[in-house]
């Protein structure tokens, strides 16, 4: 019993990462296409580029519902107090997400697609920028009262370190974006994103940099932690490993490979990824909410896990059946 | 002004605009995924193309709406946590469980299948096709499930106890099959299903009235009618059955709904109130017409009642709903629409059944058809009319007797959710006349028949990296 308690908790911190991870990768790259739509140089790429989400912006945007919805039941201090102490941040992204969403059927029922076109693209746009507004929230910590209720005050959040945060997510969005339409793409569109790629890791390793030098001085809650006895030699690798990445993503970029610099941009994203989760754990809020804290009870941790933890191999097999169905690159008629 | 700078009005206020506007999407979708099944079964089996066209045509505007539906689903799987923290705490053990599951079982299976029925007719064995159609259907369904649970136990929290505020768990099967549970699903789902068909219908009526593909739309308004002579009956009776769980479970809704100020003692006759004007000052209707004993009869169908109908005045102010004007009305106008549906489907079938809805006379049926056009918004109207009886109805309480609605709301400052509020609603306008645009632009457009049929059997499809194969998915 006991060890089941102590268990389940990091279960779901597993399964709510899983989500999450899911969601930044795979909305990460819609989000990024979005991004790239507001550079593109003629309507017909534009159309390509949406055309290339057609399929699957509403099931990756779901991972996002997914990992809300299990928060609010496997945390709900965690689910309540985060929210509620990011307000302002989530606001900002759900109207980008409204706006990016409506856009691909506007768009495609309209006959003067401008309107639409700055909506898919500034909504994208919108939506990564609260997301990194509120990640950015989320580790500098959240000050709460003893019962783990919130009580800042509603922009705590923005300082220029999360502008530096939220700037790098998008920039980290615009790489997974142009990778991905290296591989749904040919011709001169395809050389375009070789470019946005190239300039996209540059900008991201610079952002991560930064980042990874001011959080420490700022945050002690994450000072102590980076410094930690076990942890500093895991914290000491990640980076030597995220440069050594970004130099073989940018070699792929200029062997003109076409899948691999997805595979190695998704290895980036998951190296931070793991980095971050390291340095939370066992916290949900921090600096001082821990799972323990924030978690429901045990029965209903069983209860969801029993069912949520059965869906996932299924949702993961339909969602990979969908990729499989749409392989291929798109193409229109003209070169572009 | 006092509202602007009130932080529980201004979060109410934002949920009722989020939510409502949320409603009028899903509603037409989750239907008319069940829609889409018929017809797409009916092409597989009779291999009609016009059946195959039938589901091109119709889930065009299924995507317009879908897509709107997840839109401002957004808002609201964040609105628990951003304005509704206490609540969320209190009850997120049960209610945030299953607001889990609707996104893994519902939204995911809708979502991850979605792509295929649209865009796969030529992609994936007709087949496959079909079992994606249905997988959407169901994932649809599913929602309003999930969801209709949830807000069911808000209605009547069973299932455990709450303890110093928090809600603990007992029985998870206690609180999903609560009270309200079965009959609120099922008058969820069958609304959803009814205002489908009635838009279906109605846009069906417009082209057979304009002479547009008379044929083809009367296949439409044939199978919408066939369906519609066992929903609509059985909608006024769900509907029926709803009003009498809640005389047994919430009795100041009740009260609410009639307007009813002064408790009806067991054994008296009990009128029903036709139309009134609540005067809430005064504790009063300033004016009623009654229909003589026929409360007793929809309450307990006896001439004498067996338990009291509890009135207003049996609470303090506190403990029970304000807005009784809105809840009266919005029961009366929902029941109204319900029994005019079921009158426009009793005329269609006579004349059905008196073969005047032939390809010959069918669009000579000028009257019915246009009463068909009129009838389409009205099962929005109904949705929202019950939405608001339910949670307004609700009031004072977001867990019935357990969870005030001002103790369930966020600290936040007024001006955050002002701030939001104004940009759901100037963003909602703007979305709610674009969707009816670009929906009346499709509908101009009329079906299209020069889509390929699919073919039985696929060209095999090889991906080298040196030839690329086309992802021949339209363009959008
Ligand atoms: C008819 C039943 C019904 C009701 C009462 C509600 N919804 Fe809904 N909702 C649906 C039926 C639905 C749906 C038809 O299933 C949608 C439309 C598109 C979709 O994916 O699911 C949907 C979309 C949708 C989405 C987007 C899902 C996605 O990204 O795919 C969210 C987050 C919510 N809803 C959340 C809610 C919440 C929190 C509600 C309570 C206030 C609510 N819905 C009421
Ligand atoms: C099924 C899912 C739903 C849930 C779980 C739900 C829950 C809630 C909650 C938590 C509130 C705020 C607290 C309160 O005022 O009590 C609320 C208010 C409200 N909801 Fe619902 N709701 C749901 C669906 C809807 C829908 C679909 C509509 C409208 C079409 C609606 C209309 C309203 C209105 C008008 C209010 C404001 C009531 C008032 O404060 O007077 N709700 N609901
Ligand atoms: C004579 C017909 C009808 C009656 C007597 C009736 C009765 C009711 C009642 C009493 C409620 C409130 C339940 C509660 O508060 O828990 C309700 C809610 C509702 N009604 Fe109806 N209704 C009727 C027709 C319709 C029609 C035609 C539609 C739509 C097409 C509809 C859609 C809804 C919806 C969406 C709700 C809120 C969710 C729910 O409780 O399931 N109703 N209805």
């Amino acid at each position: 019993m006991e060890t089941l308690n102590y268990l389940l908790p990091i279960v779901w911190f597993c399964i709510l990462a899983l989500f999450l991870f899911l969601y930044v990768m795979l909305d990460g790259f819609d989000l990024g296409v979005g991004i790239l739509s507001l550079t593109a140089s003629s309507e017909e790429r534009r159309t390509i580029l949406m055309t290339s989400l057609s399929n699957v912006w509403d099931a990756n945007a779901t991972w996002l519902i997914l990992m809300g919805g299990s928060l609010f039941g496997a945390f709900p201090l965690a689910y309540s107090t985060i929210l509620n102490a990011l307000y302002i941040p989530i606001m900002i992204m759900v109207v980008g997400l409204i706006l990016r969403t409506v856009s691909f059927e506007f768009r495609q029922n309209s006959r003067r697609k401008l309107f639409w076109n700055w909506a898919f693209g500034v909504g994208s746009f919108i939506a990564a920028l609260g997301q990194g507004f509120a990640l950015a929230g989320v580790i500098e910590g959240i000050p709460v009262d003893a019962n783990g209720h919130f009580i800042g005050s509603s922009w705590d959040w923005l300082n220029w370190r999360s502008i530096v945060v939220a700037l790098t997510l998008i920039q980290g969005y615009v790489l997974i974006g142009s990778c991905y339409l290296i591989m749904k793409t040919t011709g001169k569109l395809q050389e375009t994103h070789y470019k946005t790629a190239k300039i996209a890791a540059v900008t991201t390793l610079i952002g991560a940099i930064i980042i990874t030098t001011v959080i420490p001085i700022f945050s002690e809650f994450a000072r102590n932690r980076l410094f930690d006895r076990p942890f500093i030699y895991i914290f000491a690798l990640i980076p030597l490993l995220g440069v050594a990445l970004i130099l073989l993503l940018l070699k792929s970029l200029n062997d003109k490979k076409e899948v691999t610099p997805f595979v190695l941009t998704i290895l980036i994203f998951l190296l931070t990824f793991i980095g971050l989760a390291l340095v939370v754990f066992p916290y949900i809020i921090p600096p001082s909410i821990t799972i323990y804290e924030a978690a429901a009870s045990p029965s209903s941790l069983v209860f969801m896990l029993i069912f949520i933890g059965f869906l996932i191999p299924i949702m993961l097999f339909y969602n990979i059946y969908n990729y499989f169905v749409f392989r291929g690159k798109i193409t229109s008629d003209t070169s572009l | 002004m006092d509202i602007l700078s009130d932080t529980l009005t201004l979060s109410r206020l934002q949920f009722a605009v989020t939510a409502i506007f949320h409603m009028l999407w899903p509603v037409l979708t989750t239907g008319m995924a069940i829609y889409l099944v018929i017809v797409e079964g009916l092409w597989l089996k009779t291999k009609n193309p016009d059946y195959y066209y039938h589901a091109r045509f119709w889930s065009k505007l299924y995507v317009l709406n879908f897509g709107i539906g997840v839109a401002s689903g957004a808002p609201m799987a964040f609105q628990f946590g951003t304005n509704w923290a206490p609540f969320s705490e209190a009850v997120g053990d049960f209610f945030g469980s299953i607001l889990g599951f609707e996104a893994t079982m519902a939204f995911m299976l809708e979502a991850g299948f979605l792509g295929i029925m649209i865009f796969g007719w030529q992609r994936v064995h007709p087949l496959i096709h079909y079992i994606s159609t249905i997988c959407v259907a169901i994932g649809a369904n599913l929602s309003t499930f999930w969801i209709l649970t949830a807000n069911s136990w808000l209605q009547t929290p069973a299932g455990g106890d709450f303890v110093e505020g928090k809600f603990v768990v007992k029985d998870y099967f206690a609180a999903i099959f609560n009270p309200f549970m079965v009959k609120s699903v099922s008058h969820m789902f069958l609304a959803t299903l009814e205002t489908s068909l009635f838009v279906i219908g109605g846009i069906s009526a417009w082209y057979i009235l304009k002479q547009r593909h008379t044929e083809f739309f009367a296949k439409s308004l044939k199978i919408v009618l066939a369906v519609a002579i066992a929903v609509t009956p059985l909608q006024v009776y769900v509907g029926h059955l709803s009003a009498e769980q809640v005389y047994y479970h919430q009795p100041t809704k009740l009260a609410a709904m009639e307007a009813l100020w002064e408790t009806i003692p067991a054994g008296e006759k009990a009128d029903w109130s036709l139309l009134a004007i609540p005067n809430e000052k005064a504790e009063r209707n300033e004016w009623e017409i009654k229909i003589p004993n026929g409360l007793a009869y929809l309450l307990e169908f006896k001439p004498r009642l067996e338990k009291p109908v509890l009135g207003l005045k049996e609470w303090d102010e506190k403990n029970r709903p304000h807005m009784i004007g809105l809840i009266y009305y919005s029961f009366r106008i929902m029941s109204l629409i319900g029994i005019i549906f079921v009158g426009i489907m009793l005329v269609s079938v006579i004349q059905w059944l008196r073969g005047k809805l032939s390809p010959e006379y069918i669009s000579r049926q000028r009257w019915l058809l246009w009463s068909w056009i009129w009838a389409a918004p009205l099962g929005y109207v109904a949705v929202e009319a019950g939405w608001i009886v339910r949670c307004v109805g609700r009031q004072p309480w977001t867990v019935y007797e357990k969870l005030r609605t001002a103790d369930a709301v966020s600290h936040l400052p007024p001006e955050n959710v002002l701030a939001s509020l104004t940009v759901f609603l100037v963003i909602y306008t703007v979305l709610f006349f674009s969707a009816l645009f670009f929906a009346s632009r499709i509908v101009a457009k009329g079906p299209d028949f020069n889509l390929p049929l699919p073919e039985e059997k696929l060209t095999p499809v090889e991906v080298t990296p040196a030839q690329h194969m086309p992802d021949s998915r339209p363009l959008v």
